[in-house]
């Protein structure tokens, strides 16, 4: 048998089919998606090590299930196996496997319970809930029902050019001048500050939830999902109101995005403005 | 714990000796006394008591009866759905073991629905005595609907006892039509059931407008309680779901009686069984999410924090473990489909297919479970500069979310139309132009699906949102067209042979208990997000829970919790199972000894290698 062939004859064998399929799923997970994509000037970045687990065990799992899903294909799979566990002659292979096979259980045992000075992977949600209402500077405000008021009075280009001004003088630092949240301080802070140029942010939220998150800021974030380890700090009491709400003019008109709106079947009372979030984690 | 802190505080202050204590005492009394007639709300607020519990204390006692009482009852309204239609069936076409099959599964109603009540029992009791104040609440709302609901319990108990009792002495001719309408009033009777009790759980979450905490329970107009904002989604969202779950439970007991059968005709019935169970489970299965994407947008529009901290928030971790359930579960169904072809002849024309199938399923799979925002370490967050990975984030979002499923059900719709045409040759002339036509409509399907998904990108959420119902339509109008040509397409079929029913790997029907065990965790689990966003809420907005388990549970306690329920429930079930097996020994003849009884052509078990037309009949009706 020809080289060729016996490379054909091995990739078609279920067994080594898998093992193969294994080693390139793993490739394109892990150096794939980091450095493919920037090749063609879309951003990219390494996968966390949770995601890679998640993808290779459902790449695992489709592959058993594809070669035990044929009586003939899952006989020639568990062919090698039975031969490296059974045959008389291959002692010293079965031996050097099942050494390999404890030594790497040792080494993943190590390494998972050795000590470390990092953090741990963190599970955190982003998505926090407003309360239905808040209290502003002593007044009272129904987030449910809370609208922009500047956008149904005076000049938006009024109000869209003091926003700008007010976000260069408090916003800059964190956000950064493009608002894609890489102003100077944005490295020392974990989580980042957020990138308002972003379609999943400011285009998922409603003007009233935005103004509820400028005026609590990071210690307004409710109990629930904590730590949110937020450095937003809260405005109400440095801006009013009015300042609030021209900020926000000033993020939509400068980023184009338009607020998320009712979708017009409340409940009544409870009825909902837009929601914050409509994507899972 | 807190009944006996006041009993204790009363006591401490009737039994001081300084006058002024007493009478401060006294005074403090009467002030309540007055403040509670003129504002109950008050009364009620300050009133809250809670009994204790050992070891799990008073919410984990609740939570595991409430739990399950929940899994037995929804096998218990489940099964009767597609019993009683597999009892018509079997009325229509004469043939006498869809007659079997449905008196079998009602067989294991009636240990279950013991199993329901005494569950049932437990968790009143436990809300009565652990929860006494919010129970009064609740009665003061609900006690009309609590009598109906004990008269409606009675009269299914005794529905059910003469439906399956009066099986053999109603098989024939005007009784056998009786028979029939009295397991389709055992169906209404469970649907009226199950339709009060959500409307006690549906009225916890989503109180109606004007409820608040001062208002006196007995006040609130019970029809404007009972109708309230998302009873009537997390009905039919039950009602679904009860006949998956049943449809699973059926397939693992099949699945069971299976690997432990002792002869070709025992293992021939029990794989037929097993197979109709599947197919009910995931049939269902298909139309399910679009009931609860109903039911979260229904939570949405009631309360905006309530739908962000379950769907984006808190809870959405649950959404993760869901879609990995429910990948896994289309799995397991595909699975049990491609291995089943191995038994039916002509079947490996089709099977190169099943690749393809596994390819885009799995792609669905990676897609629905990538998380918006991961898990990563420090080091990982500060190279994606932030949760949310620049490239996979596209993938977090409901628009590539609802297209993964939405192909994944058409994945799962192809295996299902391989494995019914399986052993057919289409004999019409058009066969060849009607097989393109099916296949250019589960195309424009996939191009629907896919051009809103991506289009989702490129819109605001309320018009996203907006193209979940084009894609669901597409794909459901496409899966009606696909069948019904499909129907007129196989009529004078050629036969490859019949289907060699107990010609089954047995690994195969781990995929069937799979199914089941996947299932029951994911009701513990998504029931769990729906009850827990109400956090520290009895009532959500106006009972609030003041005792000292107040606290939403963790995701991983929650987890803990329900993977104990569900080991309880797979005990019981298995102890249910077992007594089907004795009561069947017991009589003599059950499902399969029947069958062989019967004699050749009576069911599954005399078509083994055999030419057998009530297969192909069969598989017209079930598939």
């Amino acid at each position: 048998m020809s080289g060729p062939e016996r490379v054909r004859e091995w990739v078609g064998h279920p067994f080594w089919a898998t093992a193969l399929v294994l080693v390139l799923a793993y490739a394109a997970i892990r150096f794939g998606i980091p450095h493919v994509p920037p090749l063609f000037g879309v951003a990219s970045a390494p996968v966390p090590s949770s995601v890679v687990l998640q993808y290779m065990l459902s790449v695992f799992l489709a592959l058993m299930l594809y070669v035990s899903a044929n009586e003939e294909r899952w006989e020639r799979f568990r062919e090698p196996i039975r031969v490296l566990l059974v045959e008389p002659d291959l002692g010293w292979l079965r031996v050097a496997v099942l050494v390999a096979a404890m030594a790497i259980t040792g080494w993943l045992t190590y390494t998972n319970v050795r000590p470390s000075y990092g953090a741990p992977a963190a599970l955190r949600s982003i998505h926090p809930a407003p309360p239905d209402q808040i209290q502003f500077e002593g007044e009272t405000l129904r987030l449910s029902r809370l609208q922009n008021p500047l956008r149904e009075e005076g000049d938006l280009q009024e109000h869209y050019e003091r926003g700008a001004e007010i976000y260069a003088e408090n916003c800059v630092p964190c956000h950064g001048d493009r608002l894609d949240g890489q102003g100077h301080f944005a490295n020392a802070f974990n989580p980042a500050p957020l990138d308002l140029t972003s379609g999943g942010n400011l285009p998922q939220l409603s003007e009233s939830f935005v103004f509820w998150r400028i005026a609590k800021g990071g210690p307004g974030l409710p109990p629930e999902g904590t730590p949110w380890n937020s450095a937003m700090p809260a405005w109400e009491g440095v801006l009013s109101q009015r300042e609030i709400w021209s900020v926000i003019v000033y993020l939509y008109e400068q980023t184009g995005f338009t607020p998320r709106s009712t979708e017009g079947h409340g409940g009544g009372e409870a009825g909902s403005s837009g929601s914050a979030a409509e994507g899972t984690s | 714990m807190s009944e006996t802190g006041a009993a204790d505080g009363v006591g401490r202050s009737g039994s001081g000796s300084s006058r002024a204590v007493r009478w401060s005492g006294a005074a403090a009394a009467a002030l309540l006394a007055v403040l509670a007639l003129v504002e109950p709300g008050l009364a009620q607020q300050t009133e809250q008591v809670y009994g204790d519990f050992p070891v799990v204390g008073p919410r984990g006692a609740v939570w595991i009866a409430a739990q399950l009482h929940l899994m037995f009852a929804a096998f218990v309204l489940g099964v009767p759905m597609f019993a009683v239609v597999v009892e018509g069936i079997g009325m229509w076409t004469g043939e006498k073991r869809y007659d079997r099959l449905s008196k079998e599964f009602t067989r294991l109603l009636l240990v279950a629905y013991s199993a329901t009540a005494i569950w049932g029992a437990v968790l009143v009791f436990f809300l009565s005595t652990l929860y006494p104040t919010f129970w009064r609440h609740l009665t003061e709302v609900f006690a009309p609907t609590m009598w109906a609901y004990a008269g409606l319990f009675f009269f299914e108990s005794f529905t059910l006892y003469v439906y399956y009792y009066g099986w053999n002495h109603m098989k024939e001719g005007a009784k056998k039509k009786l028979h029939l309408g009295l397991g389709v009033l055992l169906n209404v009777w469970g649907t009226l059931v199950l339709f009060i009790a959500d409307s006690w759980l549906s009225y916890m979450m989503s109180p109606p407008s004007g409820v608040t905490a001062q208002t006196d329970p007995a006040s609130i107009e019970l029809w404007n309680a009972v109708m309230n904002f998302t009873w009537m989604p997390i009905n039919i969202h039950r009602l679904i779901a009860n006949v998956v779950f049943g449809g699973a439970i059926v397939g693992a007991y099949a699945a069971y009686r299976f690997l432990a059968a002792d002869s070709d005709e025992e293992r021939a019935h029990y794989d037929w069984m097993g197979y109709v169970g599947n197919f009910i489970a995931i049939a269902a299965l298909l139309v399910l999410p679009f009931a609860g994407y109903w039911l979260g947008r229904e939570i949405y529009a009631y309360d905006q924090a309530m739908g962000i901290t379950m769907m984006g928030g808190f809870m959405s971790w649950l959404w993760i473990i869901q879609a990995f359930l429910i990948g896994v579960l289309f799995l397991a169904g595909n699975y049990y489909l491609w291995t089943g072809m191995d038994r039916i002849p002509g079947a490996e024309r089709f099977q190169k297919y099943t690749k393809y199938l596994l390819a885009v399923l799995v792609l669905g799979f990676v897609v629905w479970a990538t998380p918006h925002t991961m898990i990563a370490s420090r080091q990982e967050l500060a190279a994606m500069g932030g949760s949310h990975h620049p490239f996979l984030n596209v993938l977090g979002v409901m628009s590539a979310k609802n297209t993964a499923v939405n192909f994944m059900i058409l994945a799962t719709f192809i295996s299902f139309m391989l494995y019914r045409r399986a052993n057919k040759v289409p004999k019409v002339d058009w066969a060849k132009a009607g097989t393109w036509v099916q296949a250019a409509a589960v195309a424009v399907a996939a191009g629907v699906v896919l051009f809103y998904g991506v289009y989702g990108y490129f819109v605001t959420a309320e018009v996203r949102i907006g193209f979940s119902v084009y894609q669901v339509l597409s794909v459901l109008a496409a899966m009606v067209f696909v069948v019904g040509l499909d129907v007129a397409m196989m009529r004078g079929a050629e036969s490859r042979g019949s289907i060699r029913w107990g010609k089954m790997p047995e690994r195969s029907q781990y995929a069937l208990f799979i199914l089941a065990v996947t299932f029951t965790w994911l009701m513990g689990l998504m029931g769990f997000a729906r009850s827990g966003i109400r956090q520290h809420w009895h009532v959500y907005q106006t009972v609030r829970d003041t005792s000292s388990q107040a606290a939403t549970p963790a995701l991983g306690h929650a987890a803990i919790m329900i993977s104990v329920c569900v080991l309880i429930f797979f005990a019981l079930v298995g102890l249910i199972f077992w007594l089907g097996t004795l009561a069947e020994e017991g009589s003599g003849g059950g499902g399969a000894k029947a069958v062989g009884e019967e004699g050749a052509g009576g069911g599954p078990g005399a078509d083994v290698g055999e030419e057998g037309p009530r297969l192909e009949s069969a598989e017209e009706q079930v598939a």
